[in-house]
């Protein structure tokens, strides 16, 4: 009656059953997940693009920041931003339910899948969701005109590549966390918050006194929107500083899944 | 491969300076059905995390199924069925669902877990609430899905770690006889319980634990003959005077237990002796004889109940 030994094709693609249980998951939220990835460009297009656009525009010009109009400028930020958010949320409400609310990671383990199989599913599933997002706002910002330049399409995948990062980053914080409400407060007031507000998201980082242009160079958004406006507009970087933005992101990338993978296989097996 | 699919000896767990488990062996054969008693703390789901392969040894050889735990761990899991002591279902999920994801864990095909996903709901008696989401059925129905999850592989032994814990007494019934039903189908099955009445009725062999290690081993009915008497009186004279009254009752009996709220008189023949005890002039408040329990080998043994 025994199943032959299925560990090994598990070692080698559990990941793939674990995406397939958590896509499961979010498609019992998927109209959410849609309402969220078109409402918020929406929103935050109008009222940003448009409304404070209006106002640069009558102080400043058609093109005054940066030599492009407001909604240009601020719209790879918004991008950018979008896709951090959508890889934070699928990184750590799975993390911490599987740990700590319904405890499902320890029902995997009892399987032939490790922690490391099951850290790359949750990771791929915010690779899966942080594609829906960015491609959503993207088709938003392409109806606003924000998308026009012949390398906008680049905005794409470095959206995706900063959301990845930054959803490795926040898995290996989430599989270590033991009180989720100190954690939620942290994430929401000391990290997401001032990123958003510091990462020169509205307005040119150099614009801030330099004692906290630093925000911006620790944050993620800040790297990937640079990038994203280079791709969008033009926007002027020296190539040392496109590198520099890559490997940024690409570091915390690395670091961020390195740290996930030890912390989930140490606390599945404590 | 051995003939015993469970082999532990001098198994040691310790967490920092507190040792858990305390080199105990055991070994558990094909289609047996194994238990470890004791109460909370004894260090039974240590024992069984660590057979379950998901949890470190600090000394000690185990082998399952012939292989080492920590060596092999997937390897083994991939021929064990684990229900936990605190459910851990995907609640988001429907009852079938969870079934079908908990399958594909294994490597499963669609098409061999499709085929089982029917005989499982019946098992678990729940094929009317094959489209409702977990999160909405009662403990017993979580506590019997994950046991039908646990069999979605047709593991070469089941492991549970106090399966009934937590469930009315009408749902544990319900439970106990959902896993006789798996253990005359030759399922081998390793159990750990506080509930004497649960370990006598689910396990042909059982270890006795306390503090991490085992005090006593046998089947229920070996050690009710080696650690108690047939059967014992309970009487009652009300909590203040039991104690003064117990000394007087000793020549009646092989052996007396003195606790709080009763006293236990053991005997082969407990009417004979609250025949004498009435004739000596004593007159408890309430009397009782049962047959002794795995609950008496445990008092026997520890000086203390299961359940505090």
């Amino acid at each position: 009656m025994t199943l032959t030994d299925s560990s090994r094709k598990i070692s080698r693609f559990g990941a793939r059953y674990v995406l397939e249980a958590r896509l499961r998951n979010m498609f019992k939220f998927i109209w959410v997940i849609a309402a969220i990835s078109f409402l918020n460009p929406l929103l935050y297009l109008i009222s940003f693009g448009v409304g404070i656009g209006s106002l640069i525009t009558s102080n400043m010009g058609e093109n005054g920041i940066d030599g492009v109009s407001y909604l240009t400028f601020v719209a790879p930020a918004l991008l950018a931003s979008a896709a951090i958010q959508g890889a934070m949320d699928e990184a750590i409400f799975p993390t911490i339910n599987g740990f700590k609310w319904s405890k499902i990671f320890y029902g995997m383990n009892a399987t032939p899948q490790t922690g490391s199989t099951i850290a790359s599913g949750v990771f791929l599933t915010v690779l899966v969701r942080t594609t829906i997002s960015v491609l959503a706002y993207s088709f938003v910002l392409y109806l606003f005109g924000a998308m026009d330049s012949p390398h906008a399409y680049l905005a794409v995948p470095i959206a995706i590549l900063s959301g990845a990062s930054f959803g490795a980053v926040m898995m290996a914080f989430a599989s270590r966390v033991t009180n989720e409400d100190l954690f939620f407060t942290i994430v929401g007031r000391f990290l997401f918050g001032p990123m958003f507000l510091f990462s020169g998201t509205f307005y040119p980082l150099a614009s801030l006194p330099i004692g906290l242009q630093f925000i911006g160079w620790i944050s993620p958004l800040w790297h990937a929107t640079e990038l994203g406006r280079y791709a969008t507009y033009g926007h002027s970087i020296s190539p040392t500083m496109v590198m520099t933005h890559l490997l940024v992101i690409l570091i915390m990338l690395v670091l961020g899944l390195l740290s996930a993978f030890k912390q989930f296989s140490k606390r599945l097996t404590k | 491969m051995s003939e015993n699919l469970i082999d532990v000896r001098g198994l040691t767990k310790k967490f920092g300076d507190f040792t858990a488990v305390n080199g105990i062996d055991f070994h558990v054969r094909k289609s047996e059905s194994f238990g470890l008693l004791g109460p909370n703390g004894a260090g039974k789901s240590t024992t069984m995390r660590i057979i379950a392969a998901t949890s470190q040894r600090t000394s000690g050889e185990v082998s399952i199924l012939g292989k080492d735990p920590e060596l092999e761990g997937p390897q083994i899991r991939a021929h064990l069925g684990v229900v936990p002591q605190q459910d851990n279902l995907d609640i988001q999920l429907t009852v079938s669902e969870n079934l079908y994801v908990y399958g594909r864990y294994f490597g499963l095909s669609r098409k061999f877990i499709n085929s089982k996903i029917d005989d499982l709901l019946e098992f678990a008696q729940l094929e009317e609430k094959r489209d409702v989401k977990v999160e909405a059925l009662s403990g017993g129905m979580k506590r019997r899905l994950t046991i039908a999850r646990a069999l979605v592989s047709e593991p070469d032994i089941l492991i549970l770690d106090e399966p009934t814990t937590g469930l009315d007494p009408q749902a544990r019934h319900i439970l106990w006889d959902r896993l006789f039903r798996l253990k005359e189908d030759g399922v081998t099955l390793l159990i750990t319980t506080h509930y004497m009445d649960e370990a006598e009725q689910l396990c042909d062999r059982l270890i006795v634990m306390d503090k991490g290690s085992i005090m006593a081993e046998g089947s229920p009915s070996e050690l009710i003959r080696k650690h108690a008497t047939r059967e014992v009186l309970e009487v009652r004279f009300g909590s203040e005077r039991n104690k003064v009254i117990a000394s007087g009752l000793e020549q009646f009996c092989d052996r007396i237990e003195v606790l709080p709220d009763r006293i236990l008189l053991y005997a082969d023949d407990g009417e004979a002796v609250l025949e004498s005890i009435v004739g000596a002039g004593h007159s408890p408040n309430t009397s009782l004889v049962r047959r002794s329990s795995l609950e008496d080998v445990f008092l026997r043994l520890t000086g203390r109940s299961l359940i505090e």
